[in-house]
């Protein structure tokens, strides 16, 4: 499904009467398949842009069209917008509340026309893809797991549902780094089989790994998007970037040489055996 | 020793199965930085929890600046002694002003009324946010959040200052600010334990402990347990990016003069190779 903003605006109006421009005149669009990260600081603005894409907030100003349709026309079918579009919330393992495992992943489908025999193939499908054993987990008690077990199973919930378009507010924040690995590696066998992902993240170095594509906001206006490898080079010495490229830059200062195109930690190593050894393939 | 504990092992359950802290001896001197680190679930938080008291020790000794743990009537000297920040900036206020919050850290500890103003002051001053006292938390970045916490936690002049995970939730300009924060306090005497599974932020630590499974299974100058890849292997921590590619280079032939923690000393080191 082609996402596409135009224009869109978004004003809070806190109990006291104060207003805050949360988003300003945005523009931008995601094609079908795109695996697009959203950064920016806090408070610039990208969880009100994600809840305004899956409808959960009414723009002030602006539109956003799925393929072409106004989503906050009134003909349009809400319906059809939850089972299209996916959102995890920051921390969503603070909303797990029934007695198993099942139940919980079995919520998110509360809505939808499946037979009850589909509805557990799903389940069980979303429960394995997420890493589980299905047999031993399904009758758990998902406040017996660990915090990144919960994570996993209120992921489930919403993968259930096999949504389109998968959209996920800081998914890695408080993960371990392998714990980390996994979840990224994971979220892109999503989106090699089809899946739209859409993914708020401050974490440079995963978002350089793993997505196509970044939108970059500040103070509620996009000042950047296009793709993640060319974004991250053309802040070249910049310190906003990954680590790597804080590396190379050290270097390329010490040296007075520099090592250009480098990116992820791959890059580095390259680029190192070349300067270092004229080593010139990739293993 | 500031903190001395002796075979501390707790279990949620209560049943004796399952583990999440087991036989840990744990010392750290006054005005160390420790940092503790460990993946997901290695008890971590269950391990600085004792220290002041929000988990009660179940088995084993602690005591901290020569205060028993388990001795209840200490509880609320203790917690003054040793003070905590927490990981998610948004659940850790009770007022919507900044100077209330911190303020009531104070009236708690029945710290006289015309004394609180100049405290609440001074402890802003601390964490660079002179000036914030009106504002509502709310309306903070994720850094001045925990800065916020923290001036919470400072106000009541603690010795020690736990840190656990503060800048998971944070972006990468809020990581800085309450690092350097840590450092700054380290450096006025405070004996600062900081949690983390970024090894990153354990360079700047004076000792590491390392946990698995509820398990110490090292501790020790933070050069050697950085350094030490077979150890982090075990625990599942990532080595710092610096020690991957000394090692990656070195599979390729390329030897540097010793291994390296941090990104400065690796571009140095390359930087002084023929
Ligand atoms: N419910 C709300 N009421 C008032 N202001 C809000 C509300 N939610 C967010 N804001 C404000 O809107 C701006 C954008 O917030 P948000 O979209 O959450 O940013 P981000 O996710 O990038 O941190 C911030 O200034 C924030 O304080
Ligand atoms: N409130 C709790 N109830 C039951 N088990 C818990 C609770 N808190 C933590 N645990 C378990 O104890 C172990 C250690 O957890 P914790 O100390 O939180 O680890 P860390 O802080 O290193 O991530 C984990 O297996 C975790 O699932
Ligand atoms: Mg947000
Ligand atoms: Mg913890």
């Amino acid at each position: 499904m082609q996402i596409t903003i135009d224009n869109l605006s978004y004003t809070y109006t806190d109990p006291s009467g104060q207003t805050v421009h949360a988003l300003q005149s945005v523009s931008c669009s995601i094609d079908p398949g795109d695996f697009t990260g959203i950064i920016g600081r806090t408070g610039c603005g990208k969880t009100t842009l994600i809840l305004l894409i899956a409808g959960l907030l009414t723009p002030t100003k602006g539109h956003i069209f799925l393929d072409g349709r106004d989503i906050n026309d009134k003909s349009y079918d809400r319906n059809l917008l939850r089972q299209s579009i996916g959102v995890v919330f920051q921390y969503p393992e603070v909303q797990l509340f029934e007695t198993t495992v099942e139940k919980d992943v079995a919520f998110g489908l509360t809505y939808s026309r499946l037979g009850s025999k589909e509805k557990e193939d799903r389940i069980e499908w979303a429960l394995e893809t997420m890493g589980f054993d299905f047999e031993k987990i399904r009758k758990q008690s998902p406040l017996a797991l660990s915090g990144g077990e919960k994570r996993r199973v209120a992921i489930a919930g919403v993968l259930a549902v096999k949504p389109k378009i998968l959209i996920f507010d800081e998914p890695i924040a408080g993960l371990d780094p392998y714990g980390r690995q996994n979840f990224m590696e994971l979220v892109s066998r999503l989106n090699d089989d089809g899946t739209t992902i859409i993914m708020i993240s401050h974490n440079m170095d995963a978002l350089a790994e793993y997505t196509k594509r970044l939108i970059v906001l500040d103070e509620g206006k996009v000042i950047q998007s296009g793709k993640t490898r060319d974004i991250f080079l053309g802040w070249g010495r910049d310190t906003r970037g990954t680590e790597p490229q804080q590396i190379a830059s050290l270097i390329s200062k010490g040296k007075n040489t520099l090592l250009d195109d480098v990116v992820t930690y791959d890059d580095l190593i390259f680029a190192l055996k070349k300067q270092l050894l004229g080593v010139e393939q990739h293993e | 020793m500031v903190v001395n504990g002796k075979n501390i092992s707790y279990s949620y359950d209560c049943n004796d199965t399952s583990y999440a802290l087991r036989n840990v001896d744990l010392s750290i001197e006054q005005g160390e930085f420790v940092c503790i680190l460990g993946c997901n679930g290695s008890g971590k938080s269950t391990l600085v929890r004792h220290l002041n008291a929000l988990l009660q020790l179940q088995h084993g000794e602690l005591t901290i600046a020569g205060i028993d743990v388990s001795n209840e009537n200490d509880i609320w000297r203790l917690r003054r002694i040793c003070g905590m920040v927490f990981q998610n900036p948004d659940n850790q206020f009770v007022s919507s002003v900044v100077e209330e919050d911190i303020a009531f850290g104070l009236e708690n500890y029945e710290v006289p009324r015309e004394e609180i103003p100049e405290k609440v002051n001074s402890a802003l001053l601390l964490v660079d946010m002179e000036g914030y006292d009106k504002r509502a938390p709310n309306s903070l970045s994720g850094g001045q959040k925990q800065r916020i916490a923290l001036a919470g936690v400072l106000a009541l002049e603690p010795d020690i200052i736990i840190f656990d995970e503060v800048t998971a939730m944070l972006d990468p300009d809020g990581k800085q600010e309450v690092l350097e924060m840590m450092r700054k306090l380290h450096k006025a005497g405070k004996t600062i334990i900081a949690i983390t599974h970024y090894v990153e932020e354990a360079v700047h630590a004076d000792s590491v402990i390392l946990m698995h499974e509820g398990k110490m299974i090292a501790s020790g100058k933070t050069r050697d347990i950085l350094t030490d890849v077979q150890l982090l292997k075990i625990a599942e921590i990532m080595p710092p990016m610096a020690v991957r590619v000394y090692y990656d280079l070195l599979d390729a032939g390329v030897k540097l003069k010793e291994c390296p923690i941090t990104n400065e000393e690796l571009a140095e080191k390359i930087c002084k190779l023929p």
